[in-house]
């Protein structure tokens, strides 16, 4: 075992470099992701490393990165594009729902589109209109992509490496609070598949589901509420298409509540599909009604109103105080 | 109607070689052509003509959902087609009929998309790079910027060996010359000086909407702001598509960077079988261009060239013969069974895939024996 202690930035930068290194066909796509290393750092040293013809500083144009990624993709490229900010993927959505998704079906199995779409996204660092948002579910509910999103460094460095090893178009959603914070980088193994979820702490009384920058504060929810004497159990669902429910099922069989967190506004949500699908799977374990904690359904709102709209721990066991007085 | 004095006309409408100082670099290329290939072309055009009116009758008796025609732009496809060299990649639109047979697409694999029983009907691998039909306009020409970079970068391009350095055709009309994706691979093709080249066939209607509201300037002028160098083409001239698109293909294969051709044709029929051109066409533009039908023009000169009926004949009959085998084959076609709905959506297993293929094929099987 090897570990390593690193920031996600760096552990994605890491991911990266190996990929890179372990196949010449990968090669990098975005705005300012060259001698700059992207406006996150996120590719910082690897337009050194590797070259402008495998790290592409691009016009500043979504839908041509993703377009000629597909392009890319057909001559027998990798690409790894990053799009600057969740709130700048729409002129690229075109591209990505109806080329990169359907072109595997379109071509009958005759071609694979290896793309990976890198997407920072979420709140909590008090920037301007469109750098905060959470568009996943449009992409979930697009049918011939893959939707992941890592909750810290260890599943970031590998999960980055597996979207790059796929053959299916992935979008990886990054969650850019956690970009900075440190944690732990066993670099010898992933510990788990690819599109699986995980249970991240054992508990009795609630299960609470969360993924990308939701499953920390999922932890310090729990944390608190251990002091208060209710147990909950964390689960990190890591991939959003597809969704892994058996631990979700296994948990609410066990707890009979569910809580489910996620940044994104709540209606036609990730959310809500996991809700709608435990109420399928899970019926008769249920001892109260499933409840989502999100974002509201309105536009992000300027920096200083976001801690009123994001959910926060205080709302996570709000919610949970509510599905225990069933 | 839309020629302008830039537009370059190698054969006259009469069927006359034009010899004047902007023909005189394409008039060696033309010369090069044996009677055979000149014959070839036009057989290409008079066939797939003929496969055009059956797939229209086909549509009009119930047996396809649509039909796209290209009745009229025969001579831009096949003289570009024509130019191409096999290592080629070809990024389609979604008309480009001729062109696909001519790489080797069996034209009843057209019809199978237009009958409702594919979205992609051959592997680009098996159709000498002949790529899928895009119906989103101008998506493909990103594709094709991205094919045409990596040709670049894999250094299969630009090293001086014509019979191997490839290219890319990416095709696109006047109506996707408004699009933004088109916007920006001229971008990236010129950032990156990828092998391109873009023809644009301007058959003067998207559906309804005139050329003159897409753009008030000449199209083939626009890259130029791109840093990309455009011609315009009578795209009704077999000749002028086959020399000013190999002499352009030549130039970017050879590493010139990314080119650009405005091919003036008109789309004779409708946009489509749903289409009904009658609501915004007047007759006189259609008299115009009838006038200056592709055909009509390539057979005066072939016939002043010494072909005679026979010829012509043959390839009538040629045209009936497919038509009548089209016709067969079509009708013939397997419908897939439900199950191919979930196949390929991804490479690899996908849960959603397998649970819903399981839960349809439980369901189907529930109702067999049952009754019917």
């Amino acid at each position: 075992m090897t570990i390593e202690t690193l920031s996600m930035a760096k552990a994605i930068n890491n991911g990266l470099r190996a990929a890179m290194k372990a196949d010449e066909k990968v090669i990098l796509m975005g705005e300012d992701i060259g001698p700059l290393g992207g406006v996150f750092r996120v590719t910082e040293g690897l337009h050194a490393e590797f070259g402008g013809n495998r790290v592409l500083d691009t016009p500043l144009a979504e839908s041509g990165i993703v377009g000629t990624a597909i392009g890319l993709a057909m001559r027998g490229y990798r690409p790894v594009c990053e799009i600057q900010f969740d709130g700048f993927i729409f002129p690229a959505f075109d591209q990505i729902v109806t080329q990169l998704a359907k072109l595997t079906a379109r071509h009958q199995g005759h071609q694979t589109f290896p793309v990976v779409i890198r997407v920072p996204f979420g709140g909590h660092i008090g920037a301007v209109e469109h750098h905060q948002e959470s568009p996943e579910a449009y992409f979930a509910h697009t049918a011939g992509l893959r939707v992941i999103s890592p909750s810290n460094p260890h599943d970031a460095y590998w999960m980055i490496q597996e979207a790059i090893a796929s053959n299916d178009p992935i979008m990886f959603f990054e969650p850019k609070s956690r970009y900075w914070p440190k944690g732990e980088v066993d670099l010898s193994a992933s510990g788990s598949p690819t599109y699986s979820s995980r249970v991240v702490r054992e508990g009795t009384g609630v299960t609470l589901v969360a993924y990308g920058p939701m499953v920390s504060m999922a932890l310090q929810a729990a944390e608190l509420a251990a002091e208060e004497g209710t147990s909950i159990e964390v689960i990190d669902l890591r991939s959003l298409s597809p969704i892994d429910y058996a631990p979700v099922v296994a948990s609410v069989q066990k707890t009979g509540r569910l809580v489910v967190a996620s940044e994104a506004p709540g209606n036609v949500s990730i959310a809500s599909e996991v809700a709608a699908t435990l109420a399928e799977r899970a019926f008769y374990s249920l001892e109260a009604p499933v409840l989502r904690v999100s974002g509201f359904d309105t536009p992000f709102p300027p920096a200083k109103l976001e801690a009123n709209y994001l959910p926060d721990v205080d709302r996570i066991l709000e919610a949970v105080d509510r599905s225990l007085a069933y | 109607m839309s020629y302008t004095d830039a537009t370059i006309q190698v054969l006259s409408p009469e069927g006359v070689i034009v010899e004047n100082d902007t023909t005189a670099p394409y008039l060696p290329l033309v010369e090069k052509l044996s009677d055979a290939e000149l014959q070839e072309m036009h057989r290409q055009m008079v066939v797939i003509r003929r496969f055009d009116i059956e797939a229209g009758n086909l549509q009009r008796q119930g047996h396809l959902g649509i039909w796209i025609p290209s009745l009229g732009q025969e001579a831009a496809q096949v003289g570009s087609a024509t130019a191409s060299r096999p290592q080629d990649h070809i990024f389609p639109t979604y008309r480009e009929h001729v062109v696909g047979r001519m790489r080797g697409v069996d034209p009843v694999d057209t019809l199978r998309i237009w009958r409702g029983l594919t979205h992609g009907a051959w592997d680009p691998k098996v159709v000498n790079n002949f790529h899928l039909y895009a119906v989103v306009l101008g998506t493909q020409t990103l594709h094709a910027t991205g094919y045409a970079m990596g040709l670049t970068f894999d250094g299969a391009t630009g090293t001086g060996t014509p019979d191997t350095d490839a290219a890319v055709i990416a095709y696109l009309g006047d109506g996707a010359s408004s699009q933004g994706d088109v916007s920006e691979a001229l971008v990236f093709a010129a950032s990156y000086q990828a092998p391109i080249l873009f023809f644009l066939q301007n058959n003067h209607w998207a559906i309804s909407v005139p050329v003159t509201r897409q753009s008030r300037t000449p199209l083939y002028l626009r890259p130029s702001g791109f840093g990309i160098p455009g011609v315009q083409i009578d795209g009704n001239d077999v000749l002028a598509s086959y020399a000013v698109t190999r002499e352009n293909l030549e130039e970017t294969r050879a590493g010139g960077g990314p080119r650009f051709i405005e091919a003036l044709t008109y789309r004779m029929g409708a946009h489509t079988t749903s289409d009904d051109p009658t609501k915004y066409r007047d007759d006189a533009e259609l008299d115009f261009w009838t006038r200056h039908d592709p055909i009509a023009r390539f057979e005066a000169f072939l016939r002043a060239k010494g072909a005679g009926d026979d010829f012509f004949d043959s390839l009538t009959q040629e045209g009936e013969d497919l038509a009548a085998d089209v016709r067969a084959r079509t009708l013939a076609l397997p419908v897939p069974s439900s199950s191919a709905m979930f196949e390929h959506v991804y490479s690899e297993a996908h849960t959603l895939m397998q649970e819903q293929a399981a839960w349809l094929a439980a369901y189907e099987a529930s109702f067999e024996g049952g009754a019917a």
